[in-house]
């Protein structure tokens, strides 16, 4: 191995010293769907026009500061579509000849654009959406994910929580699909790592007239009358994938408790309160670059269009599945502010990641937690592992 | 206190030698830790700006450099009294710089802006500025002064300058998060450690200053996860023996043979072990433990840690003069 590897270097090196290779010019998008949404709970959470776009910005200044060395540039072409149009969104930029495409989309339409784009030979990298079934037998070798699945989070969750000895759960559940699924991921993880739900409730979504209406006297009043009488519990675990109800539980409840899941202490990849490994900088460029302060969604579309870049400057290429196959290989590694080198599973194209768990304001610990190991990486002791998934698109 | 400081003062410099110094900066603490280096006291803590981190002395070891990241420039103190003499400009947020051998000018990479900042430490002015990859922060010079070597964090390179032109070079990838270069005293060889890669990059230089990159140091240490052993701060000792590599969050000093380059021991220090700096006799080594708030004493014939010195909050670097 280290004879075969001093060669490669020397050629990459001569390559790189003498200023040439061919230079490089790197085509990519985000396609993003707006799904019709009521207002989120906090208005910290509003969605903003560049929402995502605001990463790719970010992912083109530094993958063309470093692809200035080598003669690389990128281009990031972003779209925003409503769902009845994403199909034909998705269309054109396959035929403009664009093959690296990052999308921001609900599952289902997810996998349908996928299925497009595979057909194409085109490279999709999923920035948001977080179903387990995705990476699990709905796998595509076309579609990497970027974005944690709903397994990694809650893991993440519960490896904290087991770590703290908070081992008896209340689990207050959302009654749509979305929060069903969510709750059914921390049913998982309270048996993988050892914690015992003692309550299990759903919290009907209401519809309509939200609480939100009435304010916060209202939910003053009613909360606490609708968690008494809990068998004994450590902490509440919230499954609120909708936004609805998580974010009124802390001080709410009739047990005080921590909360943790969907409102409370909140699994994130990234907030922009992080300064842990050099995330500061992280920071000031995203700022300085957009105005505001950076969002999970905007780091995970930074980080896809990073990898393409760490995959473009040390494979070479830009053909969308040769860069798919750099980023699974063993060779591939990239920093990006959490610690420790992010990589892929290249048994379900899921990036393995540490998750942050944030409390609105701080970093209050980065999971997976002391203690949990994994004969891989500890990292894969969140989500779904290899002998329990049924992919085999990457056979 | 006064009173005292003023006894302290005097008896010291009633004596025919002075004690060296050393200076660690403390990047939360927003100061400066004077320590003793014959009784490792601590003499001294003073106001050193915002975020201090970057640290280094005049050739006559009169003046001391902060680079005072917050503040967005580089602050001088006079190393006797520790007042401040002036400041120099820096570009934005410098973290780490070098002198040139003769003590002007001074190289500061710029964290946030991509830039490699040449400044003059006599006239005060920006000399130049040339642009790097993302997020600058090692800076090495060559033994002959012709080359000043960067490291950027997110573009994975480190990039050769010319100090004679201020145009790159050479620039060479290196594994994740390049965090510190550091030549051996004869020129021959160059050392990059990367944080997040795991590694510290082995490069042979040739006279022309062109580098070729022969090998790549990795790190075990049974018990502690491999993502802990994050390589920072490098050091060689001046006949190339040995090279020191702190490696962080594992709370260890890596010593490497310089012939074999082969990993012979790891020394426990403190927490989250970031820079390191020999004393002028070359007899220690000091380390910044960034999560202790301390500093680790090594003995360097021995390889051994000898003592640790409570400093200010999160010590980040660490310089001394005789």
């Amino acid at each position: 191995m280290k004879r075969l590897l001093a060669p490669l270097l020397a050629v990459l090196i001569t390559m790189i010293a003498a200023g040439q290779g061919a230079a490089l010019d790197v085509r990519a998008a985000v396609l993003r769907v707006d799904y019709q949404k009521l207002l989120p709970i906090s208005r910290y959470d509003l969605r903003t026009e560049d929402a995502g776009f605001a990463g790719a910005v970010l992912a083109d200044e530094d993958n063309n500061t470093t692809g200035r060395f080598l003669g690389n540039t990128f281009e990031t072409r972003t779209v925003a579509v409503p769902p009845e149009e994403a199909d034909a969104a998705m269309n054109q930029l396959l035929a403009d000849g664009i093959r690296m495409i990052v999308v921001m989309a609900e599952d289902e339409d997810l996998l349908r654009l996928t299925a497009k784009a595979a057909s194409a030979d085109a490279l999709v990298l999923n920035a948001t959406a977080a179903g387990t079934d995705l990476r699990d037998q709905a796998c595509n070798a076309n579609l990497l994910h970027i974005s944690p699945s709903n397994q990694m989070m809650t893991d993440a969750v519960a490896q904290f929580a087991v770590w703290k000895k908070w081992t008896r759960w209340f689990l207050i559940s959302g009654s749509n699909p979305a929060d069903i699924a969510l709750a059914e991921a921390y049913r998982r993880s309270a048996k993988k790592f050892g914690a015992k739900i003692t309550e299990d409730r759903s919290f009907a979504d209401p519809g309509g007239t939200r609480r939100t209406d009435t304010g916060h006297v209202l939910v003053q009043r009613q909360l606490p009358v609708d968690t008494q009488g809990a068998s004994r519990h450590d902490v509440v675990i919230a499954a609120d994938a909708t936004d609805y109800f998580a974010r009124y539980l802390s001080y709410n409840l009739w047990d005080p408790r921590p909360v943790l899941g969907s409102g409370g202490l909140r699994p994130v990849t990234f907030h922009a309160a992080h300064e842990a490994w050099g995330a500061t900088q992280y920071q000031t460029r995203f700022e300085a670059l957009t105005g505001r302060y950076v969002k999970p969604e905007d780091y995970n579309v930074w980080l896809a269009l990073r990898v393409i870049g760490e995959a473009v400057t040390r494979a070479a290429t830009t053909d969308a599945l040769e860069i798919r196959d750099y980023a699974l290989s063993p060779a591939f590694e990239l920093a990006a502010f959490k610690g420790q080198a992010v990589t892929f599973r290249p048994w379900n194209g899921q990036l393995r990641q540490p998750v942050i768990l944030y409390d609105g304001m701080i970093t209050v610990s980065v999971s997976p937690q002391d203690g949990f190991l994994h004969q891989t990486s500890a990292l894969d002791s969140l989500g779904l592992d290899r002998p329990e998934s049924a992919c085999k698109a990457f056979e | 206190m006064k009173t005292l400081l003023l006894t302290t003062a005097l008896a010291c410099c009633a004596l025919p030698a002075l004690a060296g110094k050393a200076f660690v900066t403390n990047e939360r603490g927003n100061t400066v830790t004077v320590i003793d280096t014959d009784s490792w006291e601590v003499t001294d803590e003073f106001f050193a700006g915002n975020r201090p981190r970057g640290v280094t002395v005049s050739p006559d070891g009169a003046l001391l450099y902060v680079a005072a990241s917050d503040d967005s420039l580089v602050r001088v103190f006079d190393t006797a009294t520790h007042k401040e003499v002036f400041t120099l400009p820096s570009g934005p947020d410098p973290e780490l710089f070098v002198l040139d051998h003769s003590g002007n000018p001074l190289f500061i990479a710029n964290e946030d802006d991509n830039l490699v900042t040449v400044t003059d430490t006599e006239k005060h002015v920006i000399l130049a500025e040339v642009p790097v990859g993302v997020e600058p922060e090692g800076m090495a010079i060559s033994p002959d002064g012709k080359f000043v070597v960067n490291t950027s964090e997110t573009t994975n390179m480190a990039h050769f300058i010319s100090t004679e032109d201020y145009e790159i070079k050479y620039n060479v990838l290196v594994d994740q998060r390049p965090r510190y270069a550091r030549y051996t005293d004869d020129g021959k060889r160059l050392f990059v450690s990367s944080e997040i890669g795991g590694t510290v990059s082995v490069m042979d230089i040739a006279e022309s200053g062109e580098p070729t990159l022969v090998k790549k140091i990795g790190f075990e240490v049974p018990g502690v996860l491999p993502e802990w052993l994050q390589p920072v701060g490098v050091k060689v000792t001046p006949d190339g023996s040995r090279i020191f590599v702190a490696l962080g969050p594992a709370n260890r000093v890596a010593v490497i043979d310089g012939e074999t380059l082969e990993v012979e021991k790891y020394i426990m220090v403190g927490q989250r072990v970031w820079q390191l700096q020999f004393t002028p006799d070359f007899q220690y080594l000091l380390t910044t433990n960034g999560n202790s708030n301390d500093i680790t004493v090594i003995e360097v014939a021995k390889e051994k840690a000898i003592k640790s010195i409570p400093v200010g909050q999160q010590p980040w670097g660490v310089a001394v003069i005789e």
